[in-house]
């Protein structure tokens, strides 16, 4: 598209420049909404791919892989703040990121304003519910739940 | 829509599949983080709920959509910096086509691995 609106070659006779139309072609109130979640994507995209390979390298590459997941090895991990940290860095940036992604789908494919606001209402008790729930459980963890363990933090 | 002499530039090609296979996988991923969410905070319940529900997932069903959700993340990951270059390099719509195999070949050579691993786990134990 030309940068000159002014002399739009590429339209008819009888067209009107964008800024002389009657029109507002720019919508108020949403400001730049739609940009930042753009932008929010690609962002949360790349950190992502840092914290998701990492959580499936270190959980199901290492040691013993999948067979090895049971509480003890949760309550290892958490016991440290470091992996607190990225686990809670990973679920919000997971959540908001596929949050924004499906609120893309829906926009998409609903027809009708009363479905797409019945989606969007579950999306977003959905997101919130994963949100407040997985952070309240990686810092309100004990991992000593477990009498048998062997972690140092849990020795009396 | 961008028109070749042999038809459209776009659709049904690389450039569409991609974007169908990145919506789904996308969705699939968020639908299955709900899920991991949930089994996960069992350990705030008690560590023989988190413990009984871990053995329960150790079959080859859940085995084989593990090994289906990993390849949803890493494809999904890959073409997502696909999408990036496409967006910010000025030679990446240009040459998303070749990104797209580069994607595939990318996809191959993290997910084969980790599949052998995965599965000779699932499938001997
Ligand atoms: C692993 C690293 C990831 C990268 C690099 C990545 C990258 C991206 C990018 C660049 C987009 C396109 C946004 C746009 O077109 O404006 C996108 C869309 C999306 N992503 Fe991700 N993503 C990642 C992980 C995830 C995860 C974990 C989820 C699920 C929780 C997810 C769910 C989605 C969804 C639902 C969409 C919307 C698809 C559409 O509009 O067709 N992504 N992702």
């Amino acid at each position: 598209m030309s940068a000159t609106t002014e002399t739009n070659y590429h339209a008819g006779p009888d067209a009107v420049s964008a800024k002389k139309s009657r029109y507002r072609r720019v919508s108020k109130g949403r400001g730049n909404f739609e940009l930042w979640s753009w932008v929010f994507m690609r962002a949360s995209g790349i950190l992502l791919l840092v914290l998701i390979f990492g959580h499936l390298f270190v959980n199901l590459m290492l040691g013993e892989g999948i067979h090895g997941i049971d509480f003890a090895f949760v309550a290892g991990k958490w016991s440290s703040p470091f992996w607190q940290t990225w686990d809670m860095l990973m679920l919000w940036l997971a959540e908001l990121h596929g949050f924004n992604g499906v609120r893309t789908i829906i926009n998409d494919y609903t027809e009708k304003d009363r479905t797409r606001w019945i989606l969007k209402g579950l999306l977003v008790a959905s997101a919130l519910l994963v949100m407040v729930l997985g952070t309240l459980v990686i810092f309100t963890f004990d991992p000593c739940l477990d009498p048998s363990s062997t972690l140092s933090v849990c020795a009396r | 829509m961008a028109q070749a002499a042999n038809g459209t530039l776009y659709r049904g090609r690389e450039g569409m599949w991609s974007w169908v296979a990145h919506r789904i996988s996308g969705l699939l991923l968020f639908l299955f983080l709900f899920a991991h969410v949930l089994d996960t905070a069992l350990v705030r319940v008690s560590p023989d709920a988190y413990n009984q529900v871990m053995e329960a997932y150790k079959n080859p069903v859940v085995g084989i959509g593990e090994a289906g959700l990993v390849a949803a993340v890493i494809f999904h990951a890959l073409n997502g910096l696909r999408i990036i270059a496409v967006d910010f390099w000025a030679k990446g719509p240009k040459y998303q086509r070749q990104l797209f195999w580069a994607v595939a070949i990318g996809f191959v050579v993290l997910f084969a691995p980790f599949a052998i691993r995965h599965l000779t786990i699932v499938f001997t134990h």
